[in-house]
């Protein structure tokens, strides 16, 4: 039995260790939107995180999840701000691709809030969106990242000499 | 669907009256046949759901507006854009309409989506059934008030007269409307002009898009059936012929999960030679399928390569013989004559493919007499008598099941993927998951055919020289799949597929002009071929746009000026239909934008180019008018293309919903360049050879050029927007990459190593 965190909750799963997470996920554990789309891991439909880094879960062996942090496009609550930008500058068509396309971009803003076009680029490539939806995804990532960055906080704890110099 | 012998199975306009009346609770509005709305009360009626309408809407006791709609969700937010007709006509508050996918049921009529007709097709309809709504309840409203309904406005879900005003939901608790419109009312209502639209034409988020950023959204892979089994099926070797002749399940037998496996016999004659493999889960299902081994007696088709498929065209737009005739005008042969200059070309395209990113799946559960299929699909017309046949029942056995589309593009107009899931639930006695993985999918595909497009062209020095010779071939996948629809060619010529003609009636003006379209019949024979978005003016339109700036570079004149000179709008380029009013003046109207737009005639560096070019979009009857323009750099030792930019100046009538009419746009360019620049496949021992992700390779961000798109604003028919976009893309660049370096490329894709060969 393999035992794994899912989008912050134990599971287990009995399933022959080969199989890949992704049915795991789906029609075991019954979390619909991670989708399938190649099998291969060439469109990144099937995107999820392994603590905070992107896997693609159509060829990643539910024994590899083993103890691990696995989160899902439900496991963002729908609280994440690329979730938010991704309505505000309407970016799904047929939708299928977008839970890949959003998690994927969820880990370059983890590690690089402000990620350049060529960044943005790099990171996602990788993850076919067959609706073409490319230039709306980008303007989405670009959105959210400003917004993340435009939230300041003070705290009095902080040396204000910094900015001021 | 121009020249089509039964465009009236798509008229849902056809002599019909529209009914208000309650039923349980809820004010329900539909559309009648004549014949069914005269005994009984519109109440009665619409509760005896004896009516035919395809569009009906109700709104309950809250004031809540559903709007049934049935189309096919696949990213086009279709439900959006026809909840926003019918809510601006009711006087609706936006914020209380909902939407609703129907399943296939004969009451919503003849059920398609395609050929960018959505809106264009229901967009009268819709207009006439909210405004009746809109009568209705402002005569409730004004009888409860006791003021004269004339006096009365409708507007935020509010029947208003000065200070009192009453809701729709208190009009539904209190009034027990009963309303029939004749036809002759129907059409005498009074529809808003655009100046007093609410909704329509102005901004909106798309009805679909939240549930599709939260996972929620639910595709017909996400459905399960309690009890059901999963099944992967083994396709044969090419689409027809094949007849199974052993199969050995003895390597399958150690996969855990394994069920078995079902040999297939469809009566409706699609699958030839198909096994399904049965499984606990659907991994075990993949793995066993592999492990099974079926022995076939091959067709005659599978040794058919791209090459045969090529030849087999080629050798048919050779000979001026072959062919139906679609178009003859002035006369051609007379014209090259009297020419001065004569030119002849090939243009060609290669094997292409849907590769929806959903793969396609149907899961089948008998219940209660009735077999439920549930899968995306965008003709259901089409679909459930396949599937009926198939399974040997009464079409009103047979229910589809409606979901969002992980994609269609045109995969899922015909829903052959559906029989095997039937099929196999029949067999197993149980419901049954059937799920295609992307290379099983990619076997069963309906790919767009390969074409070859053959043009002679005249210039004389009088204008009356000015001819063109055109032959198409390709596979008609509207001969496979659709007969009915194919259309007559002139003089007894034979029966033509306009879906895989359409661009070659264009709209300029030319005094000799022959049309000749002939079936590939070995590409029919070997695979299905089918409607990939866009369908013929994909390829016609190629040829056609490609060559015209040809000719204008052998006239010596600015390829921009030449079209302009060819757009005069007289005689049938005027238009004869509200849908093409004003006809080919609209497209130089594009034409005029987009030259200006992207500065056309301006000096770029070396290996650098502008290339324009237009399409009238589908077809005739429904053009949308885009003109393109396309910012090409060569790297002139290896012939790598870099697309910088496209420009687009676009005239598709009334726009419905501005962020989904610019996201069509987009989207479908982004297609039109990776069907110039970057996908392919071939045709190899009969079936698709590129499989999967790894050797197809559709276009990525990193190489999406800049665009620049511009909706013109018009109060004419909204026409469609879903394919037009694609259209003239690949000609644009190809003329571009001409203007570049002096290289015409003739076939699609355009690859470096086809320009690198012509450069050196």
């Amino acid at each position: 039995m393999i035992e794994f965190n899912l989008n912050g909750k134990q599971v287990s799963s009995k399933s022959d260790p080969d199989t890949p997470l992704l049915w795991v996920i789906r029609d075991e554990l019954g979390f619909k939107g991670t989708k399938f789309g190649c099998g291969i891991g060439m469109c990144g439909a099937c995107t999820v995180h392994l603590g905070d880094d992107p896997i693609r879960s159509c060829s990643f062996p539910l024994k590899l999840a083993q103890g691990k942090h696995i989160t899902t496009i439900e496991g963002l609550n729908n609280a994440h701000p690329l979730q938010a930008a991704w309505v505000e500058e309407q970016v799904p068509q047929c939708g299928y691709c977008q839970s890949g396309q959003i998690m994927q971009a969820a880990t370059l803003l983890k590690n690089n809030p402000n990620p350049t076009d060529e960044d943005i680029v790099q990171h996602m490539t990788g993850n076919l969106c067959r609706c073409m939806a490319y230039t709306r995804i980008k303007k989405a990532i670009k959105s959210a990242a400003g917004q993340s960055q435009s939230v300041q906080y003070f705290d009095p704890n902080e040396d204000m000499n910094e900015e001021m110099a | 669907m121009a020249q089509t012998d039964n465009t009236s199975i798509l008229d849902n306009a056809a002599r019909r009256r529209f009914l208000i009346g309650t039923v349980n609770a809820s004010l329900v509005m539909a559309f009648a046949p004549t014949a069914l709305a005269g005994a009984n009360g519109a109440s009665d009626t619409l509760a005896a759901k004896q009516f035919s309408p395809t569009v009906w809407f109700s709104i309950d006791t809250t004031g809540k507006v559903l709007v049934n709609i049935a189309k096919a969700e696949m990213g086009q937010h279709v439900g959006t854009a026809l909840a926003r007709i019918v809510s601006d006509e009711l006087g609706a508050d936006w914020d209380d309409i909902s939407i609703k996918y129907v399943d296939s049921d004969p009451k919503w009529g003849y059920m398609v989506t395609g050929g960018s007709w959505s809106v264009s097709t229901s967009f009268q309809m819709l207009s006439q059934a909210g405004a009746a709504g809109r009568m209705a309840l402002a005569e409730a409203g004004a009888a409860l008030m006791s003021v004269p309904a004339a006096q009365c406005k409708v507007i935020n879900s509010n029947v208003v007269c000065g200070a009192k005003q009453v809701s729709f939901a208190e009009i539904v608790r209190k009034g027990a409307i009963e309303k029939t419109f004749s036809a002759e009312e129907i059409a005498a209502l009074p529809l808003k002009s655009s100046a007093n639209y609410q909704h329509m034409g102005k901004e909106s988020k798309a009805l679909d898009i939240p549930e599709k950023v939260n996972g929620s959204a639910v595709y017909g892979i996400d459905k399960e059936i309690p009890g059901m089994i999963y099944a992967r099926p083994i396709v044969p070797p090419t689409r027809y012929g094949n007849a199974v002749t052993s199969v050995d399940d003895s390597q399958a037998k150690s996969v855990a999960g394994y069920i078995g496996y079902k040999i297939l016999n469809d009566p409706s004659d699609h699958l030839h030679g198909w096994v399904s493999v049965l499984a606990s889960n659907y991994y075990a299902a993949i793995q066993a399928a592999d492990r099974v081994k079926v022995q076939y007696q091959l067709s005659q088709y599978n040794t058919v390569s791209e090459q045969d498929i090529q030849d087999s065209a080629r050798a048919l737009v050779r000979d001026a013989k072959q062919g139906a005739i679609l178009l003859n005008e002035g006369d051609v042969v007379k014209a090259q004559t009297a020419a001065q200059h004569i030119i002849e070309a090939e243009y060609t395209t290669s094997t292409a493919s849907h590769y929806q990113l959903e793969p396609v799946n149907a899961t089948t559960e008998f219940k209660d007499g009735k077999w439920y299929i549930h899968t995306g699909n965008q003709w259901q017309s089409l679909t459930l008598p396949a599937v009926a046949k198939a399974l040997e029942v009464p079409e009103d056995k047979v229910v589809l099941k409606q979901y969002y589309l992980g994609g269609g593009f045109g995969r899922r107009l015909f829903g052959d993927y559906a029989i095997p899931s039937a099929l196999t639930a029949k067999a197993a006695g149980m419901p049954v998951k059937m799920v295609f993985t992307r290379e099983d999918d990619s076997k069963f595909a309906q790919p767009r055919s390969a074409s070859v497009s053959y043009f002679k062209g005249s210039i004389g020095t009088k204008p009356e020289d000015l001819g063109i010779e055109h032959r198409i071939s390709s596979g008609w996948p509207t001969l496979s799949m659709a007969p009915g629809f194919l259309a007559k060619g002139l003089d007894d010529s034979g029966k033509i597929d306009m879906f895989s003609a359409s661009g070659s009636d264009h709209w300029y003006s030319l005094p000799n002009h022959k049309v000749n379209v002939a079936n590939n019949a070995l590409a029919n024979e070997t695979f299905l071929p089918g409607w990939l978005r866009s369908v013929g003016p994909g390829w016609v339109n190629w040829g056609v746009e490609s060559f015209v700036d040809e000719m204008a570079h052998k006239a010596g004149v600015d390829p921009v000026e030449f079209r302009l000179g060819l757009l005069d709008g007289k005689g049938k380029q005027a238009g004869d239909i509200p849908q093409n009013k004003h006809g080919a003046l609209r497209l130089k109207t594009v034409l005029e934008k987009v030259a200006k737009k992207s500065k056309w005639g301006r000096t770029l560096p070396k290996g650098e180019g502008l290339g324009i070019a237009l399409t009238y979009g589908q077809e005739r009857n429904m053009p949308t008018w885009v003109g393109i323009a396309a910012h090409v750099k060569v790297d002139e030792k290896s012939g790598q293309i870099e697309l910088k930019k496209l420009w687009a100046v676009a005239d598709c009538g009334k726009v419905i919903h501005p962020d989904g009419a610019l996201a069509q746009m987009e989207g479908s360019m982004l297609w039109g360049v990776s069907l110039a620049l970057h996908e392919q496949t071939r045709i190899e021992k009969g079936r698709i050879a590129d499989t999967n992700l790894s050797s197809y390779t559709p276009l990525r961000m990193q190489d999406v050029p800049e665009l620049d798109i511009e909706l013109l604003e018009s109060n004419e028919v909204p026409v469609g927007l879903g394919e037009p976009g694609v259209v003239a893309v690949a000609p644009a660049i190809g003329n571009a990459i001409y203007n570049a370096v002096g290289v015409r490329l003739r076939h699609l894709p355009m690859k470096a190593e086809a320009l690198k060969a012509q450069l050196s």
